[in-house]
């Protein structure tokens, strides 16, 4: 690879630029997608993989390609800055995503509780308008309480986040979802929301109720199927 | 070990380790699978840096054949010549590293100049 398509490639990343790094097999000639002197069947390929996310070698023609898909990391958005989210987000990073912490509680939301973080002391609606869930985009919610949990879960199902998730018991969840009908949320909407979040490996600690949590985003990344939840115990 | 000042990116970022040392002044050679079949533990895209040096960071497979595409990253450092290796196959001329899962893949090793 030359110095100056390695400082493009890391300069994208950088960027959260979404590109392909092509190359040509076995010689090893390379290219950096989107590229506007690519052809029309490698970049689109190159589109391809970057929407599944999967890196891969196409032959187009008499040609054989190797596309690696470098998408930015997956966002993970936490409300509330609390005890379980100084557990949850170091290990999210660990998983390589990028994390937001939002609380507007100045109390919580310091620079020493969460080092390396981007915190946002916003209300959660505004720090959602502002954040903008995609589809590579996760949404905590931790703080139990409604005047904060509630303004982040509508936004978030407005939005086309692939993964929510709000933590509080079965009782809390219930009336979670009331409020959230009462906003005009529909049952099938409201049911993409994990309540109580996490799978039931009856975590304890923040800890193992972090690591709960994880493994249910990995999951629902990943499309992994899992063992429906059976009613009982459940962390927090 | 994951105390980088720098969150941006994971320790599992093989692409940026080998950019960092390659801004060190180390010689490095980038190895990536390319494609595989069967059980092969790691997917296409998978990376593993080595440095003249012998620094080695991400991997390829589940440990089978490091060694030997460590052996060809210091033979691309030497020479810049891009490699494609085939793993797995049942050829005469092929490494003489087995893939105890069964799989096969492709690996594309070159250096970053």
């Amino acid at each position: 690879m030359t110095p100056e398509l390695l400082s493009a490639l890391t300069a994208a990343r950088a960027a959260k630029k979404p590109v392909v790094l092509a190359t040509k097999l076995p010689g090893g000639e390379q290219m950096l997608l989107p590229h506007p002197a690519a052809g029309a069947e490698l970049a689109a390929a190159a589109s391809r993989a970057l929407d599944r996310d999967e890196s891969g070698t196409v032959t187009l023609g008499n040609e054989t390609w190797f596309l690696h898909a470098y998408n930015p990391p997956l966002r993970l958005i936490v409300v509330g800055a609390v005890h379980i989210a100084q557990a949850l987000v170091p290990m999210a990073a660990q998983l390589g995503l990028a994390v937001v912490v939002v609380d507007p509680r100045r109390a919580f939301a310091t620079e020493e509780r969460f080092p390396n973080v981007t915190v946002s002391q916003d209300w959660p609606d505004e720090a959602m308008d502002a954040l903008v869930p995609d589809v590579r985009t996760a949404v905590v919610t931790l703080t139990h309480d409604p005047k904060l949990d509630d303004p982040a879960l509508d936004r978030a199902l407005k939005s086309p986040a692939f993964y929510i998730g709000a933590l509080g018991s079965r009782r809390t969840h219930a009336r979670r979802v009331a409020r959230l009908k009462e906003l005009g949320h529909t049952d099938a909407a409201i049911a993409r929301i994990k309540g109580p979040v996490g799978l039931d490996i009856s975590a304890v600690t923040a800890p193992e109720i972090a690591v709960a949590i994880l493994a249910e985003f990995v999951a629902a990344r990943r499309n992994g199927t899992l063992a429906p939840k059976v009613a009982g115990k459940q962390a927090a | 070990m994951s105390d980088h000042s720098t969150p941006t990116f994971t320790s599992d970022d093989i692409l940026a380790t080998a950019a960092a040392w390659r801004a060190e002044g180390e010689q490095v050679a980038l190895a990536t699978v390319t494609e595989t079949w069967g059980s092969s533990p790691r997917p296409a895209g998978s990376q593993l840096a080595v440095t003249k040096s012998g620094r080695m960071a991400g991997s390829v497979s589940g440990g089978c054949i490091e060694g030997a595409v460590a052996e060809v990253a210091m033979k691309t450092i030497e020479t810049g010549t891009p490699q494609l290796l085939d793993f797995g196959i049942t050829d005469e001329r092929a490494w003489e590293v087995g893939l105890a899962c069964g799989g096969k893949l492709k690996v594309f090793v070159e250096k970053l100049s």
